[in-house]
């Protein structure tokens, strides 16, 4: 069996943290645990960049797409900040956590805010 | 390079982090996991030789990310600990750890079918003397890829202008953010006494020595902003008036001379292009500018928006 | 010679770090926790940086080590005191106090 190669595993592990904050995003219903789902996605996104850039790492790492992963660094976190800003004025305004149509299930039961 | 056992076992933590980060029952133990979350993906950063991304998810997506989430929280719940009824096991969750499963497995295909790697690198390198940065990852960011930086610095702005629109009417012009009381003479308070000393002079060498070796406007502009934080946050400082024109210019003062140099590009060639004889220090000119903005803008990020008197 | 040195002395480290993490799980409240988190973490991480040391190409970078251990340690008791504070009246059953009260060191409230 071929040794995987860092970058090899490092993709997959991005690869896998992307579907684990998707299915976070989706499932949660409370907004706060959705901004931190989106992070995962995000981080999980820049480490598969990341690893991309270093595939040959005798040619020393791609300069070009390390710049890029830091921009997304910050853009997100700009991004992020915004968000928790609405849901904090929504929290306050709703006095709930969660949006309207996400508080109550099916059978009629609903969250702690 | 050979995946080590190290790199393995760094991988297994950070799924298995993040998983007690995005499943975890309690929002508060969550965040917490989250912000170990991202320190384990600045390790691996280091692993995958891009050092001035670690520092960034270090400064960035673990440290301000974590105390975002953090503030926040505190202002929604009034019980941190309250965990979060299990969820039920419905058809729709069934559907979406499906979706999930499949976004994962094509995103991994993606990622393993990826052509032969033909990277930038020898580009850069040749390129570097003339770029005004050593360092080859500020001379992409400040110089070949300085578009992208440009937006960046503006798209941080733009952020932090929503943020204020969420003042309300009569708060606006006040003090940005909670107000903290704090004991003079207490932990926090001499904290905040000998930190930024320090802090200053990380800040400022961070962002010194971006030219040469890894660093840059963004981690040295965190750790000012941080340093400014924890001195509001010790009481020695008040949070400054949204309105206050200082603040204002510090925060805009980034992203105007840095179009303002883009535009002048023009008179020499094209727009946004750094001569080479004087890319050395047009380039420190606009690190400074641009951290000391960056600074400011994710200090009052932070912060978010005026508070206000509570009227009952 | 160094190597070994440095071997040592970071698997030193490592075992308080696990004590740590150890007390961490298993004591019962948070103030012993925050004894064993500060006390072993911190005497962990100097053994760490004691053991870099010899690695160390030049001066500044022994410099930059002790300053990032001596960052470590001021903000980990900075932190730990604060945590204990906030902690005490809980533990003990109690209100929460005033941040002007002797004990209390400060909170943050709408204006």
């Amino acid at each position: 069996m071929i040794a995987p190669s860092a970058s090899l595993l490092y993709g997959l592990c991005g690869a896998v943290l992307i579907g684990l904050g998707l299915y976070g995003f989706v499932a949660h219903r409370r907004l706060i645990r959705r901004v931190l789902a989106f992070n995962v996605i995000g981080s999980g996104i820049f480490l598969l960049f990341g690893a991309s850039a270093y595939r040959d790492p005798a040619a020393g790492a791609d300069p070009v797409p390390q710049a890029m992963i830091i921009t997304g660094i910050v853009v997100a976190l700009a991004a992020t900040a915004l968000a928790l800003a609405l849901i904090v004025a929504h929290a306050r305004l709703a006095q709930s956590g969660a949006l309207p149509e996400d508080e109550t299930h099916e059978d009629g039961s609903e969250d702690a805010p | 390079m050979i995946a080590s056992l190290f790199d393995l076992t760094l991988c297994l933590l950070i799924l298995a982090v993040a998983g007690a980060a995005v499943f975890g029952r309690a929002a508060f133990m969550a965040v917490v996991f989250f912000i170990v979350y991202g320190i384990l993906i600045a390790i691996a950063w280091l692993r995958l030789g891009a050092i001035d991304v670690a520092l960034a998810e270090a400064a960035i997506g673990a440290g301000l990310t974590g105390v975002l989430l953090l503030a926040a929280l505190s202002r929604i719940m009034r019980n941190i600990d309250a965990p979060e009824p299990a969820p039920v096991l419905e058809g729709k969750t069934i559907a979406t750890g499906l979706a999930s499963l499949v976004v994962t497995a094509l995103v991994a295909h993606a990622f393993l079918t990826l052509p032969e790697p033909r990277g930038l690198q020898s580009r850069v390198t040749a390129n570097l003397a003339d770029a005004g940065a050593e360092n080859p990852v500020t001379a992409v960011l400040l110089n070949f890829r300085g578009w992208d930086t440009l937006l960046e610095s503006i798209v941080l702005l733009a952020a932090l202008l929503g943020v204020w629109t969420l003042a309300r009417d009569d708060a606006w012009s006040g003090r940005a953010g909670l107000r903290h009381v704090t004991r003079p003479g207490g932990v926090l308070a001499q904290f905040g006494r000998i930190l930024p000393p320090i802090g200053l002079l990380v800040g400022i060498y961070l962002v010194w020595a971006g030219s040469k070796q890894p660093g840059g406007a963004f981690q040295g502009g965190t750790v000012l902003a941080a340093v400014w934080i924890v001195t509001i946050m010790a009481g020695l400082m008040q949070a400054p008036r949204v309105a206050d024109r200082a603040l204002r210019a510090a925060l805009v003062i980034g992203p105007v001379i840095f179009l303002a140099l883009a535009v002048a590009g023009v008179f020499a060639g094209a727009f946004l292009v750094f001569p080479p004889a004087h890319a050395g220090w047009l380039i420190l000119a606009v690190e400074a500018v641009l951290t000391l903005s960056i600074a400011a803008t994710l200090a009052m990020l932070i912060f978010g928006p005026p508070e206000g008197e509570e009227k009952r | 010679m160094s190597d070994l040195f440095t071997i040592v002395m970071t698997a030193a480290g490592l075992i308080f770090f696990a004590a740590g993490t150890l007390g961490l799980i298993r004591f019962p409240d948070t103030h012993s926790r925050l004894h064993a988190l500060t006390k072993a973490d911190n005497l962990g991480l100097g053994l760490i940086a004691l053991g870099l040391t010899v690695q160390m190409p030049g001066l500044a970078d022994l410099f930059k080590l002790v300053l990032i251990w001596a960052l470590a340690i001021l903000a980990a008791g900075a932190t730990a005191q604060l945590v204990a504070r906030v902690a005490a009246p809980a533990d003990l059953g109690e209100e929460p106090r005033s941040p002007t009260d002797a004990t209390g060191d400060g909170e943050t409230r709408r204006r």
